[in-house]
């Protein structure tokens, strides 16, 4: 748990950079500060781990205050990754890695193998990466490698500076996928900096949203957006808070469980007599024999034969945990209004529908951050 | 490309070194009798000594220098000294030294001393701007990480700032080699006694015969240094992209 009281920052110059900001991240869980250039989100994470020294209030890492620690002691215990990555150039990636560890005095072998470890999660197979120096890796690999190295002694604490800010769109997309899914894992407690609202949206468990060294609104990122507490926060969200909404939103949430299944091996006649006329005009979703996806049949184009001589957009599909705005793209390039949701093994739990996506952003903003 | 240059060093070399041992064959031009394979391997010798001395000097008093005003705190010094050895290097060579001859007698120890001065400034400055081309995100990082100020001195920035500051003192080097042949004005020896002989005499084959063995010191000693350069240049940081 990190806790922030009452901190301020007023630099040398006489400066406010941080004026009296208090919130507190819960242990594991993932907080971002997010505000425009200026705001003081950097400062605010920096006093975290005395890079910039506070000038009044109190911050309480596990309880305890973080003056009682020596600075170097105090940051060995809080992984630290920043957009510029720093890696060291005259070190290869594993030495990089193991340098807290090293710090700690972590014998040799266990950093070694730690090192492996971090860059398997983060997608660098280690036999080929460990002994490579920065210079020979692409702007992608080394950010993976500082998040790794952040994450080298296996800290309790994450401090990210917009970790994924200097590479292009799609790395950035497949690097915060995979960040989320091994903070599944670890659960660290971080506190993760940016300035693009989608990823905060996106990554945070909470965001604190500043404006001029200010805290303006605490709050999940749900409620940041439909629930903004005053003008700067709906101007900052902006007009489009629906369509950012839909990165919220898993599938499965508003998927419909599927009534009417129909079976490959089946004929057609079979299958309209089960269902009835007044799903004639509908798409019915199909399945193999072992229960795995096969595609779509459409009652009002087949007549008779069997189901599996129908089988139409068997990639209509998404994976139950995509979020909205995922599976809404897989319709828009398809030109679907119906996906399949598969379970991790293939096998239809339901189907998500073009309606259902409107339906579950107007109950988003009717509920005003009830949910 | 690389061997290219290693081409034409080489070939500059064998030019230099058949010019000297041409001269020093016909034995005799004009009324002068040209200088004994002994007397050109005496000066040079002290020559070399006289380059090491001054350059070991400004490496011992100009690297510490250099990289202790990039420290929080003598930051100020910072201006002071880099001016400083860089008004040491805008007094014309000839000056320096032969300013030295009044304060410190003739002999030996002016001549290091001028050298020592006039060859200064490549060694300070690049000591310091080796520390302070250091990306600060390296140090943000560094710093972040839990490292004290002296783990990121020892372990960060002096091997990043090694190949820099290697580069500082063989320049200094190179330089001081041409120096030196100045030295003889102050009592000092070296190479500068032949050229000069010859200079009096009018002989232009006889400041040959100290031209071009200097000229060869200088590139043998800066082909030297580059290998050690080469050597305590972290390997990561040779890779090209």
């Amino acid at each position: 748990m990190i806790e922030l009281d009452q901190v301020t920052k007023i630099f040398d110059d006489g400066t406010t950079a941080v004026d009296d900001v208090s919130f507190t991240v819960e242990q594991g869980e993932l907080c971002v500060l997010l505000g425009p250039s200026g705001c003081g989100k950097t400062t605010t994470m920096k006093m975290i781990n005395r890079l910039v020294p506070l000038s009044r209030g109190k911050i309480l890492i596990d309880g305890k205050d973080i003056l009682h620690f020596a600075d170097t002691e105090l940051r060995m215990q809080i992984g630290y990754a920043i957009q510029e990555i720093g890696l060291f150039p005259h070190m290869t990636v594993a030495e990089n890695i193991e340098v807290v560890p090293e710090l700690r005095g972590w014998p040799k072998a266990k950093r070694r193998e730690r090192a492996a470890r971090l860059l398997d999660m983060v997608k660098l197979t280690p036999d080929d990466f460990m002994d490579r120096y920065p210079k020979e890796l692409s702007g992608g690999q080394r950010q993976r490698v500082g998040v790794a190295r952040a994450l080298g002694a296996d800290p309790e604490y994450l401090l990210m500076d917009e970790p994924f800010g200097a590479i292009d769109p799609i790395t950035r997309v497949d690097l915060q996928n995979e960040f989320l899914k091994i903070q599944q894992d670890i659960r660290k407690t971080i506190v993760f900096v940016t300035h693009d609202i989608y990823e905060a949206i996106k990554m945070g468990d909470k965001i604190a949203l500043m404006n001029g060294g200010k805290l303006i609104q605490f709050d999940t990122p749900f409620n940041i957006l439909f629930n903004p507490q005053n003008e700067f926060v709906s101007g900052f969200v902006g007009r489009d808070r629906a369509l950012k909404g839909l990165q919220l939103i898993r599938a499965k949430e508003v998927m419909r469980k599927t009534v009417y299944m129909a079976q490959a091996t089946e004929t057609v006649e079979e299958l309209k007599r089960r269902v009835g006329p007044e799903h004639e005009k509908d798409e019915i979703p199909v399945a193999r024999e072992d229960g795995t996806f096969a595609g779509f049949v459409n009652l009002q184009e087949a007549d008779s034969g069997r189901v599996s001589e129908h089988l139409k957009h068997a990639r209509a599909v998404a994976s139950m945990d995509t979020v909205l705005d995922e599976a809404l793209s897989v319709m828009l390039s398809g030109e679907r209004n119906i996906l399949a949701m598969l379970d991790h093994d293939d096998c239809v739990q339901g189907v998500l529908t073009f309606s259902d996506i409107q339906r579950a952003l107007s109950e988003a903003d009717q509920s005003r951050g009830t949910l | 490309m690389k061997l290219k240059r290693e081409a034409v060093l080489i070939t500059f070399l064998v030019v230099l070194l058949g010019v000297t041992i041409w001269v020093t064959s016909l034995g005799k031009v004009g009324i002068y009798s040209t200088f004994t394979w002994e007397q050109i391997f005496y000066c040079s010798w002290s020559h070399l000594e006289m380059v090491v001395v001054a350059v070991l000097i400004g490496s011992v008093i100009g690297v510490p220098l250099g990289v202790l005003v990039t420290r929080p705190g003598l930051t100020r010094l910072a201006v002071p000294v880099i001016g400083g050895a860089n008004i040491g290097q805008t007094i014309p060579s000839l000056a320096v030294i032969a300013i030295m001859a009044p304060i410190l007698g003739f002999g030996f120890q002016s001549a290091i001393v001028a050298l020592f001065i006039y060859g200064l400034l490549p060694i300070v400055r690049n000591s310091y701007t080796s520390i302070k081309n250091i990306d600060p995100a390296i140090i943000e990082a560094a710093k972040g990480m839990g490292m004290s100020r002296s783990q990121i001195a020892r372990r960060i920035e002096l091997p990043l700032a090694r190949p820099v500051i290697m580069t500082g003192i063989r320049v200094s080097t190179v330089i001081t080699v041409g120096t030196a042949e100045l030295a003889v004005l102050v009592g000092g020896a070296g190479l500068g006694k032949i050229t000069l002989t010859g200079v009096f005499a009018r002989e232009t084959l006889i400041i040959l015969q100290g031209a071009a063995p200097t000229a060869a010191m200088a590139i043998i000693l800066g082909f030297i240094l580059e290998k050690v350069e080469d050597w305590m240049t972290p390997r990561g940081l040779k890779i090209e992209r």
